[in-house]
Parts: C-alpha cells; sequence; structure tokens
C-alpha cells in the first residue's frame, strides 16, 4: 500500500534538489491544452504520460502546466513547449504514445520533432 | 465523453478559472443511484448566467460562442434518467451536482477517477483538493492538507512526483473498495 511515509521520503529527497533546481526563468515548460475540446479528443491520457515520463526520467527543469482551450480545436489534443530564448513549438493530435520521444527528443536533447507539429499537420 | 471522470475533469476546470481556493469533489454511489458533486468557493455565476448556463450557446470561454461543459454533462444524466443541477450565488462559489442511475444501459462507467483528481491536484497545486469516494463497500476521503502538512511549503504539488504518489494512492484507494466487494 501506498503510505504517507512515502511522502515524507519524497519530501526529503525533493529539498535536497532545491538547491541545485534552476531558476525558474531556465525551465522548459510543457502546456497541456485541458478544455472541453482537449479532453474529448485524449489530452488526459497524454497529459498523464507527460508527467509519468518526466517523473521516471527524473527531468527537474521541467515544468508541465495545463491551460484551456488553445483555439485550434480540430487539432486536439494540442501540447505547447517553451524552451527558454527559442520560439514556442506547437505539437497537434497527440497520443501518449508519442511522448517518450518528444521528451527525448526535445526536452532532453533539445530537437524538435518536426512531424508532430502543427507546421507538420497544417 | 467515455467515462463520467472524464466529465468531472472538464466541469472542475470551470471552478479554478472562476478562481476557486476550494474544491470539493464527490463520487457517491448508493444502490443504482451515483451522485457526482463538483463544489467551489469560486466567483460564482449570477443568476442570469445561471439561468442560461446548460445551454451550449452560453460560455466563459473567448475562442469561441460554444461551451459544452455542462450541457454534454447534462445529458449525460438526463440519458440515463438522472438529473443535473447547479447551485451558484456570486462570490460564494458553484456546486454542480449530477445524478446518474447506473443500471440504465446508457450510463458511462465513473472511470478513472485516480487519474482525474491527481491531474486536478497537479493544475491546481495552490487549490485546496478534496475527494470524497462512497459505495456500499465502503468510503474515503482524499485532501490535500494531509499531503501539503507532509510536504511543507517548498514543494509543489505540481510536481509529476508528487502527482504519480497522488495517482497511485488513490488507485489503491478505490481499488480497496471494489476488491472488498468481490470477497463478499
Amino acid at each position: 500500500m501506498k503510505s504517507l511515509e512515502e511522502l515524507k521520503a519524497i519530501r526529503e529527497r525533493m529539498q535536497k534538489q532545491v538547491g541545485l533546481r534552476e531558476a525558474d526563468d531556465d525551465s522548459i515548460r510543457v502546456v497541456v491544452g485541458m478544455a472541453t475540446c482537449g479532453i474529448a479528443a485524449g489530452a488526459r491520457p497524454v497529459l498523464e504520460a507527460f508527467l509519468q515520463e518526466i517523473d521516471k526520467r527524473e527531468l527537474k527543469n521541467v515544468t508541465v502546466t495545463q491551460t484551456g482551450c488553445i483555439g485550434v480545436c480540430r487539432l486536439e489534443p494540442i501540447v505547447e513547449v517553451y524552451v527558454p530564448g527559442q520560439e514556442k513549438v506547437t505539437y497537434v493530435k497527440m497520443k501518449p504514445e508519442m511522448v517518450p520521444k518528444v521528451v527525448a527528443d526535445h526536452l532532453v536533447n533539445h530537437q524538435v520533432v518536426t512531424e508532430y507539429t502543427i507546421g507538420a499537420a497544417e | 465523453m467515455k467515462e463520467l471522470s472524464l466529465h468531472i475533469l472538464d466541469i472542475a476546470q470551470n471552478s479554478l478559472s472562476a478562481g476557486c481556493t476550494r474544491l470539493d469533489l464527490t463520487a457517491a454511489e448508493h444502490g443504482d443511484e451515483l451522485t457526482l458533486v463538483i463544489a467551489d468557493d469560486g466567483r460564482g455565476m449570477s443568476r442570469e448566467f445561471l439561468a442560461s448556463v446548460t445551454d451550449p450557446f452560453t460560455t466563459t470561454r473567448t475562442t469561441r460562442k460554444v461551451g459544452l461543459g455542462l450541457p454534454l454533462l447534462r445529458l449525460a444524466a438526463e440519458q440515463t434518467g438522472g438529473s443535473l443541477t447547479i447551485e451558484s450565488a456570486p462570490g460564494v462559489g458553484t456546486t454542480v451536482t449530477a445524478v446518474f442511475h447506473t443500471g440504465h444501459i446508457d450510463c458511462p462507467p465513473l472511470g478513472d477517477m485516480a487519474l482525474t483528481v491527481a491531474l486536478l491536484v497537479q493544475g491546481a497545486p495552490e487549490v485546496e483538493v478534496t475527494y470524497t469516494r462512497e459505495s456500499g463497500r465502503g468510503s474515503f476521503t482524499f485532501d490535500t492538507r494531509q499531503v501539503r502538512q507532509i510536504l511543507g511549503p517548498e514543494i509543489s504539488l505540481a510536481e509529476p512526483e508528487v502527482f504519480s504518489w497522488i495517482q497511485d494512492y488513490l488507485a489503491e484507494q478505490e481499488a480497496a473498495l471494489s476488491d472488498s466487494g468481490r470477497n463478499q
């Protein structure tokens, strides 16, 4: 069983990292559209996959946030990636199985996965 | 939407955009009746807005003129012979209650509530979220205040590691309710 004791272990582990963390403005932001259109199109498992993959790889310079309707409902689920100093990248029609590649290529190695972007879809 | 838990995830976003500091979710099964409650202390709705809020052409979104969240939930509830009620007052908050008849062939499954609640906490780490689950086999309540108390002020509930713990913890609580049912 998951216990509250495990949370204490998480706290101790993370407190050690607080000093090591980069300042917030250096971190990569992943934004997932979670309005009615996104959720109906399958955004929930996509968001779950990002969080799990980032947790598994212990990426400390990535924050995941949720937003409302991005405006192109027919291309949902939509995920935006903001790397500091670079132009925003918009991934469209995302599926959970596409997430590990975006995490490995884009978030870790800074190579945009062009074939998943809105530019390739339009 | 194939699961009621997806509706909850969707409707709760309205509470968050209404600036709530508290979000109380309930999924209670008693006999053939499943009651879902989404209650917040957000800014609430005027009487005029409340009167038209399940009309698809009423919305707060700025990207287009249709809002389907509440109309879809109302349709889903009424298709099972159930109902949707919304209470709201400006400055006080909003409570959405949906009743489903689970025996009805059109009743979607409740689905993955652990994932829905864990994602709501992750997306709004400052909000105090409670989730109460009741069934014929027992009940439990999850409260972010307990989690916050252990993690302390420095660690955000938006952290992926915290999300994973909450998701797994809730999944076990949900499973315990159904397992003891199977053993009886």
